[in-house]
């Protein structure tokens, strides 16, 4: 039992990170219809740049804010500098500026910190928790901290105004530009955010995967499989299938295919979604009249 | 009288194709213009190409200014509210959130929850939906909230496109009677596009009938609604 247990909280962490992600990728996907393949590597080099400031010898907490808006800043950049200019372009020509971007960012990450595996610390410190055997503190730590990314996240979009005209200029642009929102500011910002977003996964998984240029590919894919189960244009739904993901993932590990097959798990989500139910848990059917 | 809006000389289009050929159209502060023609002479192109929508040259004043280059964003928040062809509703957010975007640009807080209060009185039906998705509305629950929306700008000009499609008569007549109120009580200045001739002629002060692109009428509307000729060619009633 207490094994199981701990698989499951296992899972739910494992989760959090790839709800966050998967996060990320739905709210680029609202404003633009379009998946940024290049979101993991993003994090990835977002967790480098926390992992520089901390050996600069800055406070955890410090660099971890640093780093959320460092890569906040460079999201909107690459938004401006490199999205933008494609934004009507063919389909093709989108994804491929978002593959260019994964292994860009992917090389220089290579190139610049060498692919030689880094421990990457925890805040939360090591062992395990007192009275709660099947938990350790990292794990504990990163779920809260995922929950608190989306509980400000869900504030944010719902309560502020500024949220609220990130919602609508995602939902209908023309409508938003007419009524005064600068629909481009707010795709930048989306950018933005979702770098900030995905920064903060790889900082929780870091500790876990270990740092190198390629500790986000599997976990994109999970990412993936969360965000197409919860329906991918749909925020509550990605965090939901961030969590299922996590808890199925890790229980077939533990009992049924084995760790050498958990990736499986994740690509038979994605076919299994895109054959049966496109739209996914939560999402919408979108039906067009012709 | 002093112009709110002065169109003058102008082309508009899209792609390479222009589809209006030297447009003139103005509405006078506190006047309803309305814009009358058949399908495709270019009305909605016409309210599209003064907000800046689309590519357009010539000139185009409001309040005083030169919006020929600005942007639509700049344009909406000199006073401008457009209620654009289809309603521009926010399907996903819920009545009351498609309020608070129109008046999203606004820094006066407080004003803007009086503003709501006022326009929930022009449309009590909105009151009772307030919480409710923009998309389980009626069509003409929706056209309420998207002129509701347009309101919360507290604009200068009220452009409408069409606010009688596809509404039954008795919530057409509901809505140009509340478009008058605001326009009286308000001296919110209307420019409104429209099909049925009969109704935007007994609303509207001055009137310009388009034809495939072109202006071949403009006037008082009063004048327009009375000539037989015009009646006959034109409008069809």
């Amino acid at each position: 039992m207490e094994a199981f247990l701990h698989q499951l909280v296992s899972g739910l962490a494992a989760g959090g990170i790839y709800a966050s992600l998967a996060l990320a990728l739905v709210m680029i996907y609202q404003s633009t219809h379009h998946i940024n393949f290049a979101q993991g590597e993003m994090a990835m080099f977002s967790t480098y740049l926390a992992w520089t400031l901390l050996q600069a010898g800055l406070p955890y907490w410090v660099a971890f804010a640093a780093t959320l808006g460092i890569s906040c800043a460079a999201g909107m950049l690459i938004e401006r500098v490199l999205i933008r200019p494609v934004e009507k372009a063919p389909v093709l020509t989108v994804v491929i500026t978002f593959i260019a971007l994964l292994v860009i960012f992917n090389s220089v990450a290579g190139w610049v910190f060498t692919h030689t595996v880094k421990v990457f610390p925890s805040p939360f410190g090591a062992g395990l928790l007192p009275r709660n055997p099947f938990m350790s503190p990292h794990e504990f730590g990163s779920i809260v901290v995922t929950l608190a990314v989306l509980v400000l996240l869900y504030a944010f979009f719902r309560f502020t105004p500024l949220g609220l005209a990130m919602r609508a200029a995602a939902l209908n642009p023309v409508s938003a530009r007419l009524s005064g929102i600068r629909v481009g500011r707010m795709l930048a910002l989306g950018w933005g955010l979702a770098a900030a977003i995905g920064a903060v996964a790889g900082m929780m998984v870091a500790p876990v995967v270990y740092l190198d240029p390629n500790m986000m590919a599997g976990i994109l894919l999970y990412a993936f499989a969360a965000a197409l189960l919860g329906g991918i244009d749909n925020p509550l739904g990605a965090v939901v299938g961030g969590f299922v993901v996590g808890v199925v993932e890790n229980l077939m590990g533990a009992y049924v295919i084995g760790t050498e097959l958990k990736l499986t798990v994740a690509l038979v989500l994605i076919l299994g979604v895109l054959l049966f139910k496109p739209a996914g848990l939560f999402g919408r059917a979108v039906v067009t009249r012709v | 009288m002093a112009a709110i809006l002065e169109v003058s000389g102008l082309h508009a289009g899209y792609g390479a194709a222009d589809v209006l050929d030297d447009v003139s159209v103005r509405v006078e502060e506190g006047g309803i213009t309305a814009v009358l023609g058949a399908n495709g002479a270019g009305k909605t192109t016409l309210l599209r190409a003064v907000c800046g929508l689309i590519r357009r040259r010539g000139a185009v004043r409001f309040a005083g200014q030169d919006i020929s280059r600005a942007q639509t964003e700049d344009i909406v928040r000199l006073g401008l509210a457009h209620v654009p062809d289809g309603r521009g509703t926010f399907l996903q957010l819920t009545a009351e959130e498609n309020l608070r975007v129109g008046a999203i640009t606004r820094r006066d807080r407080a004003a803007v929850a009086g503003d709501m209060e006022r326009v929930f009185g022009y449309f009590p039906r909105l009151r009772e939906r307030r919480a409710q998705q923009a998309g389980t509305l009626s069509g003409g629950e929706q056209q309420m909230l998207a002129i509701a929306r347009a309101l919360m700008l507290r604009p200068r000009l009220l452009v409408l496109d069409e606010p009688s499609f596809g509404l039954a008569p008795l919530v057409v007549q509901d809505i140009f009677r509340i478009m008058r109120a605001v326009n009286e009580q308000e001296r919110v200045s209307i420019l409104v596009v429209e099909q049925n001739a009969r109704l935007a002629l007994d609303l509207a002060g001055e009137a310009c009938l388009l034809e495939t692109g072109r202006v071949v009428l403009s006037g008082p509307a009063a004048r327009i609604r009375d000539d037989d000729t015009v009646r006959g060619a034109y409008l069809g009633y």
